[in-house]
Order: structure tokens, then sequence, then C-alpha cells
């Protein structure tokens, strides 16, 4: 189960390890087969993420990332290896996958529920599992929505709100289930960089105050180093794990961290495998996967 | 832009008005020169003592409507009864879809018209063989965009929906019903329309009172302007009902007025 030397680094998050989180994928592979010809998406791959930590997967478009994503959250299943996550065995060959909210999902192109507004949005969770009453559900909604600054919009429906603000709230009814991990797939993906930068400060504020594992599928390195303690490297299809790298910024993080010498060697070392990686998946004219 | 659009929409009215009145009138064909001016059609229509027997203030009048009316209603009702559940059932299960399908793909094919004698002998009766008919349209129209309309929902928000520990009865109510809500409406306006067509056509076959029997019964006693009457009454009645049916659409949808992105 060795990736490399980047792996021995543990990020630790300290006294909140015993809420759990931790994930241990174990030399997984996926294969699909439509119309009978076999695809590869995703081949020996093997990870562990610590309980509270912050993982960023970085690839070129279409490589397999959402499959490992989809793995994890219980939509697709698995051809061969394991997850456990905090020691229990989340997905294997013979279980049939299932989402649950113990490792909510944040899409790429968001799934806000239309038809409702975000305060039922983001009180959906707890009351739909039946872990709060309607009205507790409520408050908590509130409350949460109160403290991530998106009280004005409590009222509103997504289709009136900004696509950044739809992400936020979208992590906020993520947040309400008290994940074990969070998982998010590209979420900032349609974004210009101005309002990129924008959400990066309030994933980080939220990362800071629920401190839940964070699995971030991206293909933006800069993003990556910015935001994870880890960034993990991944090849064109089928995906491996090709480099792993350990991101020891210190928390919390601050735009101007971007211009510091090792937020700069950071990506210089990552640079050329993901361009790499990048030119291979261009040259065999990859579509992009949605 | 609301008077000018008020005014523009007058001018067609008037427009259209004039152009009837010129072919019947002043146009030299032969085949146009029995058909009432719309000036006929008005002062009868309006005449408190008709010469044909129906106006705005004779009882038969409203009778024909009220039967019209109330079989468009019966079959539309029972149609989207059916016709939603249907719908859903075969957007929901896959192997459902598969044998309703096979029925469907038959029997839609069928001009509804060709229903009307085995109807008669099914129902024994005009009255449910019309009611029957005018359903069948509404039906396929119903249950098809109930189906459309719970494929086009977006996979994310059933995945979403399970992430946040909703049961399969939540998926149904949380994101089925009202993901395919557009599609469904859609359905209806369409629905609502084809009703009216198919009963029209239905009561001229089969019935002894409706505005589709007062059209028929007029032409064969040359009773010309009652067929205008009874026209335009229907396309009244099927504009007011299709109208309803997007308001209430509107009423239930709020969350797609929005979409424009105006600020809270």
């Amino acid at each position: 189960m060795s990736i490399g030397p980047a792996q021995t680094q543990v990020v630790s998050s300290g006294a909140l390890s015993s809420v759990g989180g931790s994930l241990s994928i174990r030399d997984l592979s996926k294969t699909y087969e439509p119309d009978g010809a076999s695809v590869e998406a995703l081949k020996g791959c093997s990870l562990e993420v610590e309980a509270g930590a912050f993982v960023a997967i970085v690839g070129p478009s279409g490589c397999g990332k959402s499959t490992l994503l989809n793995m994890i959250a219980g939509f697709d299943t698995v051809s061969s290896g394991e997850i456990y996550m905090d020691g229990r065995l989340l997905a294997a060959p013979h279980l049939s996958p299932r989402p649950g909210p113990d490792r909510v999902v944040v899409f790429q192109n968001g799934a806000l529920f239309p038809w409702k507004t975000v305060l039922q949005n983001v009180s959906y969770g707890p009351m739909r599992q039946k872990v709060l009453s309607r009205r507790q559900a409520l408050k908590k909604a509130v409350d949460l929505l109160r403290q991530c600054g998106l009280a004005a919009v409590t009222g509103s429906y997504p289709a009136q709100l900004s696509s950044g603000m739809q992400r936020r709230v979208e992590i906020v009814r993520a947040l309400m289930n008290d994940p074990k991990v969070l998982l998010l797939d590209e979420p900032f993906r349609a974004m210009d960089t101005v309002s990129k930068t924008t959400m990066h400060q309030h994933l980080l504020d939220m990362y800071r105050m629920s401190r839940k594992t964070v699995v971030f599928i991206t293909h933006d390195l800069e993003e990556a180093i910015y935001l994870a303690d880890r960034v993990i490297v991944m090849t064109t299809r089928p995906a491996t794990i090709k480099l792993v790298i350990t991101v020891k910024l210190q928390r919390p993080r601050h735009p101007k961290m971007l211009f510091c010498q090792e937020y700069l060697d950071l990506k210089r070392e990552a640079a050329d495998s993901v361009h790499e990686e990048a030119r291979k998946a261009f040259e065999r004219g990859e579509r992009e996967q949605a | 832009m609301r008077t000018r659009r008020f005014w523009m929409m007058w001018v067609g009215y008037i427009g259209a008005a004039a152009l009837w009145y010129a072919s019947v009138k002043w146009i030299p064909l032969a085949s146009f020169r029995r058909l009432p001016d719309p000036l006929t059609v008005a002062s009868e229509w309006l005449s408190p003592n008709p010469i044909f027997g129906i106006s705005v203030f004779t009882h038969p009048y409203y009778l024909h409507i009220l039967y019209s009316t109330y079989r468009a209603a019966a079959a539309f009702l029972l149609a989207v009864l059916l016709g939603v559940p249907l719908g859903i059932c075969m957007g929901w299960s896959k192997s459902f879809h598969q044998y309703a399908s096979a029925l469907l793909g038959l029997l839609r094919p069928v001009p509804p018209l060709a229903w009307v004698p085995l109807a008669i002998l099914i129902f024994s009766g005009a009255e449910s063989a019309v009611i029957f008919v005018t359903f069948l349209v509404a039906f396929f129209a119903t249950t098809l965009n109930t189906l459309t309309g719970v494929k086009s929902i977006d996979q994310d928000y059933f995945r979403a929906a399970a992430c946040l520990g909703a049961s399969r009865k939540d998926l149904l109510f949380d994101v089925v019903i009202p993901g395919a809500l557009p599609n469904i409406f859609t359905g209806l306006q369409i629905a609502m329309g084809a009703a009216w067509f198919s009963l029209a056509a239905g009561e001229m076959i089969a019935a002894q009172y409706g505005l589709g029997f007062l059209i028929m019964e007029s032409y064969n006693l040359i009773q010309f302007p009652t067929i205008v009457i009874a026209m335009a009454t229907l396309g009244i009645i099927g504009f007011l009902s299709s109208a309803l049916i997007r308001v209430l659409g509107a009423r239930l949808m709020r969350w797609r007025e929005h979409s424009l992105g105006l600020p809270a």
C-alpha cells in the first residue's frame, strides 16, 4: 500500500480524530463495460486519508477522479479493492453501493433542489434522516446559515442566487448532516477567478469551523495546493496515483500565500507531472466527462 | 409597453373580423356567399330574441356549454388521475416502463374518433362514449409528458437526496414529483387542448347536447350563425381552461419564476 515517500507524512487533525472520518482506499480499481468493450477508469489506487485532513485529487479532465469520488460516495460499484471508513468496510466488489449522510457530496454542477428554498434545502438532511425534529432542523439550519454569512438568503430559491452563493449553500447543506467526510466534486469549476478566490476563503472558513475530512476533486493544481494538506496527482486514464505532495503551508491559509516561496516551490514540483498527464490526455483526444 | 401590446392585440382582432367581413360580403366567391358575416353573428349572439334560438340570453345555450364543460372536465380529471401516476410509474420503474410502453405504443396511434363505435358498444351509451374518447387523447398527452418529465430529472438530484438520507418514498415526493412538474404541466396544457378538439368531434357524432352537437345540428338545420356562435364559444372556453392550468402551474412552480436572477 505504499504510494511514495510523501505518503508517510501524516496530517493529523489532533483532538478531533475521535470523531472519525478516516478513509482507507486499498488497491481500488474500476472497469466500465459499455457495449461490451471494457474501459479501465481507475487502476490500483491506494490512499490513506486521516480523519479531519483536507485532501485534493488533481488530474486531467476525464481521468477518473470523479469515478473515485463516486465509489467513496456510494454511487458506483467497485470492480476490485476496498474502501474502509474508520476501519469499517464501506465498499467492495461484493457490496452493493449505498450513499449515506456520513459522506455527503457537493456536486460539480450543483444539486440544490430548485423547488425548495435555501432553508428547506439546508434542513432537508436531518429531517429526512429523522435525527432532528422539523423545528430543531430549521433552527439548526438558520444558525448554520447565519454563521456562514448566508442569513439573508434563507427564504430564497436557488435560482435567485449567484452560482457562488448556491455552492456555499450546498456546502452548508452537506455540513448540516455532520458528515464524517465531505466530498467535493470540482465545485468551483465553472467560476471565474475572482469568485473562485472568494469561494476558497469561504470553503476554508467552513473547513476550519467544522474540521471534517475533505476530499476535493479538481483539475486546478493551484487551487489544490492552496486548499489542501495533501495533493494527490492522478495519471490520465486508467487513473493511477502518480504523485503525492504534502503541503505544509500553515493554516489559516490566506491569498497572500499564493506568492510565498513554499507555495511556488510546491507548484513547480507538481506542475511538470500534472502537465505531462494533461498533455497525454489531450493527445489521446479524451472527451470531457461530466 | 403593456398598453401598446393591448392595442396591438385589438388591432389583430379587428383586422381578422374585417377580413372575415370582406371575404363574405365583397369577395365574389360563391362558396363564401352563404357564410354569415361577423355582424350577423354578433347580433344573433347578443340578441334577446335570436332568430335560431341560441344566444347569450337563452337557456339552451348554457345547457350546451354545461354539457360540453362537464364532459371535458370529467375526461380531463380522469386523464390526470390515471395519466400522471402511470407516467411516474413508467419513469420510476424500468420493467414497468417496458410493459406499459408496449401497450401505449399500440394504442396511441389509433385516432381517438376511431374508438367511437367500440366505445358506444363498451359503455352502452353515447354519454360515456364521448367522455371516453375525450379522455383517451388527454390521457396519452398527460402520461407521455409526465414520463418525459421524470426521465429528464438530473441524476444528481437523486444522488444528492440519497446522500442526505432520503428513502425511496422521499425520493418520489421530494425529487420525482417536483422535478417532473414543469413537464407534467406542459402535458396538462396539451391534454386540455386535445380534449376539447376530441370532445367537439365526439359530440358531432354521438351526443344529444353540447357545443359540438350544436354545430352539427345547426349545420343540418341551415342555421349558419349558430354554427359560428358555437365555434367561438368553444374557442373562448378552450382558452379559459388552458389559462386556468397555466395559472395553477405558475402557482405551484413559484421557484421557476425566479430563474431570471432577481434578488430576493
